[in-house]
């Protein structure tokens, strides 16, 4: 560490002004940053600072995605698996198979952000900052997992230049960028983000998992299957047609986008972010409290002609994206409602409108992400709102005065 | 028994018991005991502790100064002094840029201190009582809310408050120290009766001695800092609404005042608190208002270089150098490691338990023991990510995040709007110690208290 030390030492005059490397400052200083905290000390105001800082809160939210992350890679290669007609599911090939689908486009989302990122701060002489190590996992994981790598770059330049940058960069964006992402590749390129083809891989990859579909194969995801379903009774069946258990759809064994299968695991990544106290358990609990409100109302008056409505309220919340939009997306710090009381009402429209969309309007099998996205415009006008609560108590008890 | 049960019912203060805010525990606490005396070798008077006052000149180098003479006085209001805090000579007056007054050294003299000449008795007419508090020099000593400075002679305070108790870092406990003041603080309400409209409220921690004054509303307050700032105790007992003045002094003031009136003597002795992991050996001192550094924590500081010295405590004190002084309103001097020689390698994945923080996600957090932090900010400056983090620790009815974005928006309304006139950057300054994006919030507030105060008057 020493040594890593004064070599970063030796060559830091390098990328000062007037160095050869100057036009790197930022990157230097990012990795710099990155690491050896610096050794600036306060110069005004309190003389202590706490630990956490940026770099920390981004680090958790990532950790916080890992268990989504895994299970993604052993989901991808089970689906894989069950779609060739295997018998046997050995893990760790399962576990590559998913690596080898999720590796690249993990590698094109951060290379294509974090290369826009770098580049704004250079130009705007400013320190990298840390938010884009979050967007970069959440857009692999919120993406089926088949969408072309070129998709991807595209989507995630258009996000981060025209969501984040043009705002002034990470903490003025109005809109989270990871689901912007997702909503361009969604409006862009619709038939590569819906349909049967594009949740199960069905290529081999590296020589493993060669085979091919077995008949009677269908990639829907639930919700997919949800949105077509004729007559009075649900029938959700996994990818070679046995019916689908509530316990399928909460350990997330069903085909959907890479990361937001398993409401197990992002459960464990809501405990991890709930314990350190990253994300707001306000939201959290009004986006399920929303949501299971809305699931409740939907299933009290299920018809058929929106089959979604004969979903429980409980499936509700395990199915497609909601419960990932619940934990990782609607706590978007930036995006989401700031004040303690804003943050009830926001959540609690999430939760609602991301069933509303998906039980009544049959053109969106799933709501979640448009329904953070709706939140996200509106979420400065609940806190306006609250703040001029605050306002008009201040004006009342003036006026009580005179 | 029964009685004396019910009694002690009657003369309890009432309690306010306020849930937000955050003790910091950070090793180096000074234990109550005999103070030991401390004579400085110089003085020095800090025009910047007195906010709200133009300086100009009363005294020149090399004039004889009794304890109570003036040195400077407001250029708008020629009544608000600053004086003496000791008998001797002006050795210096330090001038900075554009000739600003930055300190006025006084050397003691060997002789007993002796004072000027005031006639200190009480009086129910407000304009002596006025008279007597700005020729003793006490009047600069007072804070009024809003905007936190030197109150402006002639009106009347909507209320008087006493904060008897100070809840920041290895605060002094002031109560302990002035053990028989009882009778002080007593004379101190009489006195400052006639100077208000409303009320003087006490406010104690629940326990306090001091539980019933006459003349005055004793109130108790429980829970983490910052319960005794001035601010969140007004805010919690009645705010202070536009175009409203409430007075506020600490208790080492008020018992000074009660010993002018009581004894006719004015006296700038002061006891002071010696803190902080860096000193070697934690005490109460006596001393005077504005002592020297160096005399204060002589052979007392462990180490020699990269030592922060802090006049006040680690959250609003100032930091300055052995060759500076002990500035006002702080009774305490805190001394911690500097930092900057330190390297963290990949300190925001550490999970070391030396790191401070009220994050979880620092195993340090768990255990109850003190820390030693140092004064780096422990990461990089960021927009405002993490919402809902100053509320936490500012028992207020503010929005601090609203409120700092109309400062830096230098929006008069909003400000107005958002109760900047309830508060002072003191009262922010956990929300900058637990911000992760390291913003310097107290800084922010201060100018914009300052830019509506110019606006506005």
């Amino acid at each position: 560490m020493k040594s890593l030390r004064k070599y970063l030492d030796r060559i830091k005059p390098n990328f000062e002004p007037g160095g050869k490397l100057q036009s790197f400052h930022s990157v230097f200083d990012g990795f710099e940053t990155f690491l050896f905290t610096p050794s600036t000390t306060s110069r005004s105001g309190v003389n202590i600072h706490d630990s956490l800082d940026s770099k920390r809160m981004m680090i958790i939210v990532v950790i916080a995605l890992i268990p989504c992350l895994l299970f993604g890679m052993y989901n991808t290669g089970y689906q894989h698996w069950l779609a060739i007609g295997a018998s046997e599911f050995p893990f760790w090939q399962l576990m590559l198979y998913g690596f080898c689908k999720v590796f690249w486009r993990i590698v094109v989302a951060y290379a294509v952000g974090l290369g826009i990122e770098f580049c704004v701060a250079q130009w705007r002489k400013e320190e990298i900052q840390e938010g884009f190590l979050v967007s970069g996992i959440l857009i692999p994981l919120i993406c089926p997992i088949e969408t072309p790598l070129w998709m991807i770059a595209v989507a995630t330049a258009f996000s981060v230049i025209f969501v984040k940058e043009v705002f002034g960069g990470t903490g003025y964006n109005i809109f989270n960028v990871a689901l912007v992402t997702r909503a361009f590749l969604f409006f862009a390129y619709p038939s590569h983000m819906s349909g049967d083809g594009v949740f199960v891989p069905l290529k081999g990859t590296l020589g493993i998992g060669d085979g091919t579909a077995v008949d009677g194969f269908s990639g829907a995801t639930p919700l997919g299957q949800v949105a077509t379903n004729v007559g009075n009774t649900l029938h959700l069946t996994n990818v070679v047609g046995e019916p689908l258990t509530y316990w399928d759809m909460f350990l997330g064994l069903i085909p959907g986008s890479f990361g937001e299968t398993s409401t197990l695991c992002i459960l464990i990544g809501a405990a991890i972010l709930l314990l350190t106290g990253i994300a707001s358990w306000r939201i959290i609990l009004s986006v399920f409290a929303g949501g299971f409100l809305m699931g409740l109302v939907a299933h009290t008056f299920a018809t058929p002609s929106y089959p979604a409505s004969m979903l429980t309220a409980a499936e509700q919340l395990t199915l497609g994206g909601f419960a990932f939009a619940a934990v990782f997306m609607a706590t978007d710090p930036v995006t989401a409602a700031r004040t303690n009381t804003g943050k009830y009402i926001y959540g609690f429209l999430v939760g609602v409108i991301a069933i509303l969309i998906r039980t009544y309007n049959n053109g969106y099998p799933e709501g979640a992400m448009l329904a953070v996205l709706l939140m996200n415009a509106f979420a400065p006008l609940i806190d306006y709102c609250v703040v001029q609560s605050n306002m008009r108590r201040r004006m009342r008890r003036l006026n009580a005065k005179a | 028994m029964h009685i004396k049960f019910k009694s002690h019912i009657h003369i309890m203060a009432k309690l306010i018991s306020l849930k937000k805010g955050l003790d910091i525990n950070i090793s180096g606490s000074a234990p109550v005991g005999t103070p030991a005396n401390v004579c400085p070798a110089t003085c020095a008077v800090v025009p910047d502790d007195f906010k709200g006052i133009v300086p100009k000149m009363d005294v020149k180098e090399g004039d004889t100064v009794l304890v109570g003479t003036p040195l400077f006085h407001d250029k708008q209001f020629y009544d608000i002094k600053v004086v003496s805090p000791v008998a001797g000579t002006v050795k210096a007056i330090v001038r900075g840029e554009r000739r600003k007054l930055e300190r006025i050294l006084i050397e003691p003299s060997q002789t007993p201190d002796e004072c000027i000449n005031l006639d200190a008795k009480c009086s129910s007419d407000p304009v002596k009582a006025q008279r007597l508090l700005l020729d003793s020099g006490i009047w600069a000593m007072i804070r009024q809310r809003p905007y936190g400075i030197v109150p402006r002679p002639g009106g009347l305070a909507r209320d008087i408050f006493i904060t008897a108790f100070d809840s920041a870092p290895l605060a002094p406990d002031h109560e302990a120290m002035l053990a028989d003041s009882l009778p002080m603080i007593e004379s101190a309400v009489k006195f400052l009766q006639p100077l208000t409209s409303g009320h003087i409220y006490i406010g104690v921690r629940p326990g306090s001695r001091i539980e019933a004054v006459k003349g005055a509303e004793v109130i108790a307050f429980e829970g983490p800092h910052p319960a005794g700032n001035a601010g969140v105790q007004i805010c919690n007992v009645k705010p202070v609404n536009k175009g409203e003045q409430v007075w506020t002094l600490d208790l080492p003031t008020a018992v000074r005042l009660g010993g002018l009136v009581t004894t006719g003597k004015l006296s700038y002795d002061t006891i002071v608190a010696v803190t902080g992991c860096k000193i070697k050996q934690p005490k109460y001192i006596k001393t005077k208002i504005g002592a020297d550094m160096a005399s204060v924590v002589a052979g007392n500081i462990d180490g020699d270089e990269h030592i922060r010295l802090i006049a006040g405590n680690v959250l609003t004190g100032i930091p300055v150098g052995i060759d500076h002084f002990l500035r006002y309103p702080y009774s305490q001097v805190t001394a911690i490691p500097e930092g900057d020689d330190r390297t963290d390698f990949l300190g925001w994945a550490s999970l070391s338990t030396e790191k401070m923080s009220v994050n979880h996600s620092f195993p340090g957090h768990f255990l109850k023991r003190p820390f030693c932090p140092d004064a780096r900010i422990n990461g990089g400056r960021r927009a405002m990510i993490m919402s809902g983090v100053y509320e936490k620790v500012l028992p207020m009815d503010i929005m601090p995040e609203y409120l700092i974005k109309a400062c830096l928006a230098k929006n008069l309304d909003r400000m107005e709007q958002l109760g900047i006139y309830e508060i002072i950057p003191e009262d922010i300054a956990l929300c900058e110690y637990v911000d992760p994006s390291k913003l310097e919030l107290q800084k922010i507030l201060q100018d914009g208290i300052d830019y509506i105060y110019n606006e506005l008057s």
